[in-house]
């Protein structure tokens, strides 16, 4: 039996007489690219939000690298990465900087920062801006150095929040190279967007309608199941059901 | 014109929805008339007062009597030893403590001189020094009482007097100092955000791109500023008659004038600092703390100018609060008339000629 | 006469330390539907402020309508509806007080363009008395249409008005802004969705302040110099990475379940090329010939760049 990684049962999140997010379940397995879908307000945020240990569920189960979101979110936070469109590195830290912030605050050794730090500026091409602020880079660049130092402590899950909006199609997809080369190496990959053909590069996606999961399967099972040529198709057939709208 | 009145109604909208520019606007002057009116008078009122009374006799309950009906001392009569007297300095029950020696009434009778001891908490030097004064004064006055044919022909009593303030209201001096305060935060900080923020939003860039005038977008953003200052400036003025018994000497008239020529120099600081801003904590943080601490320190109602180093005396001259705060006090205080202060209106005036030039040329019909 | 024209527009920041308009010419006629199709930071915003007269090109000229952009500012402001960027809209305001505010603004009032804005204010209307921070995405970017257009501009710019706002909301946005079009109201637009472009009638695609190509869209995708294939394997990652060590690929490039791939010598054999991957372990391998897309002629244009 494949390892889980995440398993959800009846996770629910209410504010007020508000569900934001209504008894959903899944389950991701290790090294597995999972896409999480969904219309703006469909509860993608704060389910997030549950996983990450950052958020309290209202009822439910959830296990997120083997621990409790109840009772020991610290550890979660131990075992994961997060980054996102808005917030991911130090514009005013030099790329070097940034790295040995996050490496540190995640607990790797001196030693073991330099040592990776090297790696990983060579195998991005950073060489020559190593020195440079990151908001002197363009923005792909950015995305790109952002994906590194998520997973630069090596956690078992990687939650990433809209990585590639607004970059540019060749880096967009030199992203997605990074992707499953993690994933390869064993981290698993849990994944918002907004651009449906990246949809296609998940090996299971789930769609949230209205704070509940509407479709969850592999994107080639789901287009049969909706009878659609692509995801746009099968997203949009789902989204438009969706009663609640907001941000 | 239409275009105008619209964008002002605006405006409004923006400060009646938003509690925490509420709360700034009319919070603060409360809270500061509060704080500089009772919390830091130089007043000393309801002393606790410890007398021990080792004579007993009529003298002495005489000049007790006297003391109690001052409406400065809770005077408790208890019969403490002397030596537990530090004891209650130390525990706070007693600022001070007045000992008649023991035969004070016969020294008096038959020796023309007798002695007192009064014994004050120093390390309140202020409340100390007042409260001796106080019972000096009281002393002063039963002696005369009781030998009303003084033997010695000539007697020199000095009377002092507080001129402006003869009850010692130690809250006066504090207003118009406050109300500087008050109207440069005010004014200062919420102009500037208001503009920055309509930046920060991004509908500063359709405001431009409108066919409305960039120089009308200041003049709308000012106005509702100015008008709600002034309410400001009444508040604080209905504050200080009605809860600080501050009795307003000059002609109302006079000191609106000046305060609304001092609100438009705030104002004109405000879109200063709007035009080099980009964002609202900026924005707020300059207009706090670029003006806030030259406001307290330069003005001269929290430290007289005349004591501070040659410096800063001449630095003083150049924040416009110091010239209102002395054109409030001359008319508010004293009473005086236009003839008196036209020299400190000038130079405000001079002042805000200068800012708003300043601001106006400097507002951008373009981004950056 | 054209509606929009660019003549050698060259913009930099920070004392010219960043390029962000690089010689940029182009037309738009009148009432067209242009649009501006490039990512992040490829210069689409600078272009859209110096058209709305809100920066000053460092070199060259631009103009709307005939009027400078730097010289005749004033009678632009009086022509023109923007959506900048980000919604602009006052959040403390109701629905109904922001569109009340901005066409007082603009010289005019709801009632006197209401026939315009029916369409699109009908589906927020229900809202009207709403607080505009409290709107979703989608209600935001039609309000904020609706203030653009409040005072019946000549020409419309539209900075990104899809960013941020989910598929649906996207769909509906361009069938208005094709019931706009009919109206004679010339639209430019800018978007970082290439497969918006489509949608346009004609487009730029711009990256890193440069025009790579300016055209219809189904002349800019004819223009495709080779054939391009779609190909996929049941293990599409392994298959990406073995396709960019086989010397006969000219290029490869995911696209969601396939991998479009172009190759170095234009008569080769595809059944060879099956043949090749398949010995290589893949299974279920599928090559098609296939006709590109914005995206694909995007990412040729940019990489001969």
């Amino acid at each position: 039996m494949e390892e889980k990684v995440i398993v959800c049962k009846d996770l629910t999140k209410r504010f007020g007489d508000f569900y934001a997010v209504n008894k959903i379940s899944f389950e991701v397995n290790k090294g597995e690219i999972f896409g999480f879908l969904g219309a703006n307000g469909a509860g993608k945020t704060t389910a997030m939000r549950i996983l990450c240990g950052l958020s309290h569920p209202t009822s439910g189960e959830a296990m997120v690298a083997g621990f409790d979101v109840y009772k020991q979110p610290e550890s979660i936070k131990k075992n994961i990465g997060y980054m996102s469109q808005k917030f991911s590195l130090y514009e005013n830290l030099t790329v070097v900087e940034n790295i040995e912030f996050f490496g540190g605050v995640y607990g790797v050794s001196s030693s073991e920062i330099r040592k990776r730090s090297d790696n990983l500026i060579q195998k991005l091409g950073l060489t020559a801006e190593a020195k440079k602020l990151v908001g002197a880079l363009p923005l792909g660049w950015k995305q790109k150095l952002a994906f590194s130092v998520a997973i630069f402590h090596q956690p078992r899950i990687v939650f990433l929040d809209e990585p590639t909006g607004g970059v540019d199609p060749v880096t967009r997809r030199q992203f997605w190279d990074m992707i499953y080369e993690a994933a390869a190496s064993g981290i698993t990959i849990f994944v918002t967007t907004h651009y449906m053909d990246e949809a296609e590069y998940c090996n299971r996606v789930t769609i949230m309608v209205d704070g509940k999961i509407e479709a969850l399967d592999s994107p080639a099972n789901l287009k049969t199941q909706f009878e659609a040529d692509n995801m746009d198709e099968v997203f949009y057939r789902l989204a438009r059901r969706a009663k609640r709208s907001g941000d | 014109m239409k275009q105008l009145l619209v964008f002002i109604r605006k405006e409004f909208f923006h400060v009646f929805r938003d509690k925490r520019t509420l709360l700034i606007m009319f919070g603060l002057p409360v809270a500061q008339i509060v704080l500089f009116g009772f919390a830091l008078t130089s007043e000393v009122k309801d002393i606790t007062l410890t007398v021990i009374d080792n004579s007993r006799d009529a003298n002495s309950q005489q000049l007790i009597r006297k003391i109690k009906s001052s409406s400065y001392f809770i005077v408790n009569e208890s019969s403490i030893d002397y030596n537990d007297i530090a004891n209650s300095f130390k525990k706070g029950t007693t600022k001070c403590a007045l000992i008649f020696p023991a035969g004070f009434g016969n020294d008096l009778q038959h020796g023309g001189k007798a002695q007192l001891q009064i014994i004050t908490d120093g390390s309140d030097p202020n409340t100390a020094k007042t409260v001796v004064n106080y019972i000096t004064a009281i002393t002063t006055a039963y002696q005369q009482e009781i030998s009303p044919s003084p033997q010695l022909p000539y007697t020199i009593v000095p009377e002092s007097r507080m001129l402006y303030n003869e009850e010692g209201n130690g809250s006066l001096n504090f207003i118009p100092g406050v109300m500087a305060l008050v109207l440069m935060i005010v004014c200062t900080a919420l102009t500037s955000v208001s503009v920055v923020r309509e930046k920060e939003l991004g509908t500063m860039e359709i405001l431009l791109v409108s066919p409305f005038k960039p120089l009308m977008v200041l003049i709308a953003k000012a106005i509702p500023y100015l008008i709600l200052s002034l309410a400001n400036f009444v508040l604080i003025l209905l504050l200080a008659v009605f809860v600080l018994d501050v009795g307003i000497k000059g002609s109302i008239l006079l000191l609106f004038m000046e305060s609304m020529l001092f609100i438009i120099t705030c104002l004109s600081f405000g879109l200063m600092i709007s035009n080099t801003t980009n964002s609202q904590q900026t924005a707020l943080l300059l207009s706090m703390m670029g003006l806030m601490l030259p406001t307290m320190i330069f003005t001269g109602f929290m430290f007289p100018i005349e004591n501070m180093p040659k410096i800063f005396q001449l630095i003083s001259n150049i924040i416009p609060s110091r010239w209102y705060f002395l054109i409030i006090k001359s008319v508010m205080l004293k009473g005086l008339g236009f003839e008196y202060v036209w020299k400190e209106t000038l130079v405000l005036l001079g002042m805000t000629i200068i800012l708003l030039t300043i601001a106006l040329k400097n507002f951008k019909t373009r981004l950056s | 006469m054209s509606a929009v024209t660019l003549d050698h527009i060259t913009k930099t920041y920070d004392k010219g330390k960043v390029l962000a308009v690089n010689d940029v010419s182009l037309q738009v006629e009148e009432g067209e539907l242009f649009g501006l199709i490039g990512p992040d930071g490829a210069g689409k915003t600078s272009i859209f402020r110096i058209l709305t007269t809100l920066l000053l090109p460092d070199k060259g000229t631009a103009s709307v309508r005939g009027y400078d952009c730097v010289k005749d500012y004033k009678e632009i402001r009086n022509r023109i509806g923007y959506m900048p960027g980000k919604f602009s809209l006052y959040q403390d305001l109701t629905v109904k007080e922001n569109l009340d505010f901005f066409a007082t603004l603009f010289g005019s009032t709801i009632e006197e363009n209401y026939e315009l804005i029916k369409d699109i204010y009908d589906q927020i209307k229900p809202f009207s008395d709403r607080r505009a921070g409290k709107l979703s995405g989608g209600m935001k970017q039609k309000l904020a249409l609706c203030c653009a257009l409040i005072h019946k501009p000549e020409v419309l710019f539209l900075d990104e008005p899809t960013t941020g706002v989910d598929v649906v909301s996207r769909k509906e946005f361009w069938d208005m802004l094709k019931h706009l079009k009919q109206q004679g109201i010339t639209i430019v637009v800018s978007t970082p969705y290439m497969d918006e472009a489509v949608l346009c009638e004609r487009i730029a695609l711009i990256q890193n302040g440069k025009i790579m190509s300016v055209d219809t869209p189904d002349k800019i995708m004819a223009q495709f110099p080779v054939k391009l294939y779609a190909i996929k394997a049941d293990n599409i990652y392994h298959l990406l990475t073995d396709l960019r060590s086989m010397p006969e690929i000219d290029s490869s490039f995911a696209f969601g379940e396939y991998i479009h791939i172009t190759l170095k010598d234009a008569g080769a054999d595809i059944d060879t090329l099956q043949r090749n991957i398949t010995q290589r372990g893949h299974t279920h391998v599928d090559i098609k010939l296939i006709h590109p897309g914005i995206e694909d002629s995007f990412i040729r244009l940019m990489n001969q760049a």
